[in-house]
């Protein structure tokens, strides 16, 4: 019996190298589509294997958007896109440790001051929607047609009263959704760390992206504010419906920002210039604003050539210049031996 | 009934897509096995030559160091994620190779994930050789070298069970996949990190499907565990072979 495994032993050790080989073979095929086109790319480029590091915020993944013009670039500009999508907190986090090419976000005022660090270049805003407070169809909190800062008032009121079945979920990741639910609370009058976290257990707090945020909330019959794309994208796995969608805290707006820092080759930049001027391009524009009409009857996403309404200054971006920027504009003070110093980033941190 | 229809649906959907070979599903599968087979192998030439090492020579602190292995037998996923997240990325110290985000950087997550466990399930297989084989070796006049090579034979199976485990650990696993290779469809995305993925968007049948496959693979390697330690890969060979042997 002894002297009979090792040959058994031998045959699982070829068998585990035929099956590894054989691997290695389907997972170059499945890749197939990508490498036939970098092969004829070869002859004419090096550079025909460049790829591009999106970090993205989940709203513009979940819906499929992001998939849907992704082949259109990739085609276009012969180029791999890589999407990883996270909250627009950790997307920014992301981009400022210099591990993206490319920021597409909506949370104004994180990018705001994400450009105001000398992160990033070329911001423009491609799209927008609005945020909707979306809850059980039988409303328990009675919010229906409420101001959104009203209706965060009633749901806390009636939650930390302990009124039954008031749930909210939020991101709590940080993400642009967040930051849009602080405001509000912060425009109700509230303070978002002394009144509203672990105010008790009718906030929850899910920690993740807004498809699987929503499904939470679908899950326990609580309030959630989402954006209108995600929700309408996921609308038929949901038991929500929308309650609060009109007030001026609910503009939700997309931007777009090339990643900047001093080891950021010059080629990712013009890449990602390339990309944003993909985004801002009248074609794909229109692509944006038919994004979804078929399959879920109504736009996901507004086009920047519709106007946008009143929203706090420098919150929407430019949106038809090209994105042209190589290299961030220096200031008065910097000089052109502490350009190519890592010390750029930090001189150039007040430049407007 | 209504409660289960999900689940229902979710199974109707998720055999059409395996039956229909989808391929999707498929290339994640691929590539599921590809990145853990690769980190599996790197780990057992590292943890198996280095487990032997510590086993069979005497130092300081040999005591505290396999009680140490044996603590990071429980490494968390997401603390691997963590560390080697900050040593690829572009701002860490290995962020020359530009490793984040890509499937060589989950393998090198899964390798560190994999390492202690297997080499500390080493250590044991070789303790686990019975001291008469020992003293029997050493009175037939072995050389050291030649009883190494004798006691490493014993305690194949137990090896062979080290390294089985270590890639059950490493295919399962979601916070390395998640955290270094960033869920990136086609290129990333296993599949742990497209279940999780799947699950959120309320698409429960894709998340079946790839929940099967995977439960198949686990289903795989104990089949495969079983074959060798009830010695029947052996009955089989000599079946297929044909020849007798003695």
């Amino acid at each position: 019996m002894k002297k009979t495994i090792p040959i058994g032993l031998t045959a699982l050790i070829i068998a585990a190298l035929f099956v590894t080989i054989l691997l290695a073979g389907c997972t170059s095929s499945s890749t197939g589509t990508s490498s036939q086109n970098s092969t004829t790319a070869q002859a004419q480029t090096v550079s025909g294997n460049q790829s591009l590091v999106i970090a993205t915020t989940t709203s513009l993944y979940d819906t499929g958007l992001l998939n849907y013009l992704q082949p259109k670039f990739e085609s276009q500009y012969n180029v791999k896109l890589l999407i990883t999508s996270q909250g627009s907190g950790a997307a920014i986090a992301i981009a400022k440790r210099g591990d993206a090419d490319v920021l597409l976000v909506h949370s104004p005022a994180q990018e705001l001051a994400f450009m105001k660090g000398g992160y990033g270049l070329n911001r423009r805003s491609f799209a927008s929607n609005s945020f909707e407070i979306v809850g059980p169809a039988n409303d328990p909190a009675g919010i229906a047609n409420m101001t959104p800062e009203n209706a965060f008032t009633t749901i806390l009121l009636k939650g930390t009263n302990n009124t039954p079945n008031i749930y909210f979920v939020s991101r709590g990741d940080g993400s642009g959704t967040q930051t849009a639910e602080i405001n509000i609370w912060k425009n109700a009058g509230y303070n978002y760390t002394q009144n509203i976290e672990k105010s008790g257990s009718w906030y929850i707090e899910s920690g993740q992206g807004m498809g699987a945020t929503l499904q939470m909330a679908s899950q326990e019959g609580a309030y959630t504010l989402t954006d209108q794309g995600t929700f309408l994208a996921y609308q038929s796995n949901l038991t929500l419906v929308p309650v609060v969608t009109k007030g001026g805290s609910l503009l939700n707006i997309y931007s777009v920002m090339a990643v900047y820092n001093a080891n950021q080759p010059v080629e990712k930049i013009q890449m990602a210039n390339n990309f944003i001027n993909f985004l801002i391009s009248p074609q794909t524009q229109a692509d944006i604003g038919n994004f979804g009409v078929q399959q879920y009857g109504k736009s996901l996403f507004i086009p920047m050539d519709v106007s946008v309404p009143n929203a706090p200054a420098g919150w929407v971006g430019d949106h038809s210049t090209p994105a042209t920027d190589l290299t961030l504009a220096p200031t008065a003070a910097a000089t052109t031996a502490a350009a190519n110093s890592t010390a750029a980033v930090n001189t150039t941190a007040a430049a407007p | 009934m209504k409660k289960l229809s999900d689940i229902v649906s979710g199974i109707v959907q998720a055999i059409n897509l395996i039956i229909t070979l989808n391929p999707e599903v498929l290339q994640i599968a691929a590539l599921s096995l590809y990145i853990s087979l690769s980190s599996t192998i790197i780990a057992s030439c590292i943890a198996i030559p280095a487990g032997g090492f510590i086993h069979f020579y005497d130092f300081r602190g040999k005591k505290v160091l396999i009680a140490l292995i044996q603590t990071l037998y429980s490494l968390p996923t997401v603390v691997v994620g963590l560390l080697i997240y900050l040593m690829i990325s572009r701002s860490g110290p290995l962020g020359y190779f530009g490793l984040l985000f890509t499937p060589g950087g989950m393998i090198l997550g899964q390798t560190v994930l994999i390492i202690p466990i297997m080499m500390g399930l080493v250590i044991a297989a070789l303790s686990g050789v019975g001291r008469d084989i020992r003293d029997t070796l050493v009175s037939l006049g072995a050389t050291g070298f030649q009883s190494i090579i004798q006691i490493v034979k014993e305690a194949r199976i137990a090896i062979l069970s080290a390294v089985i485990l270590g890639f059950g650990r490493a295919i399962s696993e979601v916070g390395v996949a998640m955290m270094i290779g960033g869920n990136i469809r086609g290129e990333t995305r296993v599949l742990t990190t497209a279940i999780a993925l799947q699950t959120g968007l309320g698409d429960f049948g894709f998340s079946i499907a790839l929940g099967i496959i995977l439960l198949s693979i686990a289903l795989v390697i104990v089949a495969i565990m079983y074959l060798i330690t009830s010695g029947a890969i052996g009955t089989i060979e000599q079946i297929i072979g044909g020849a007798p042997r003695q």
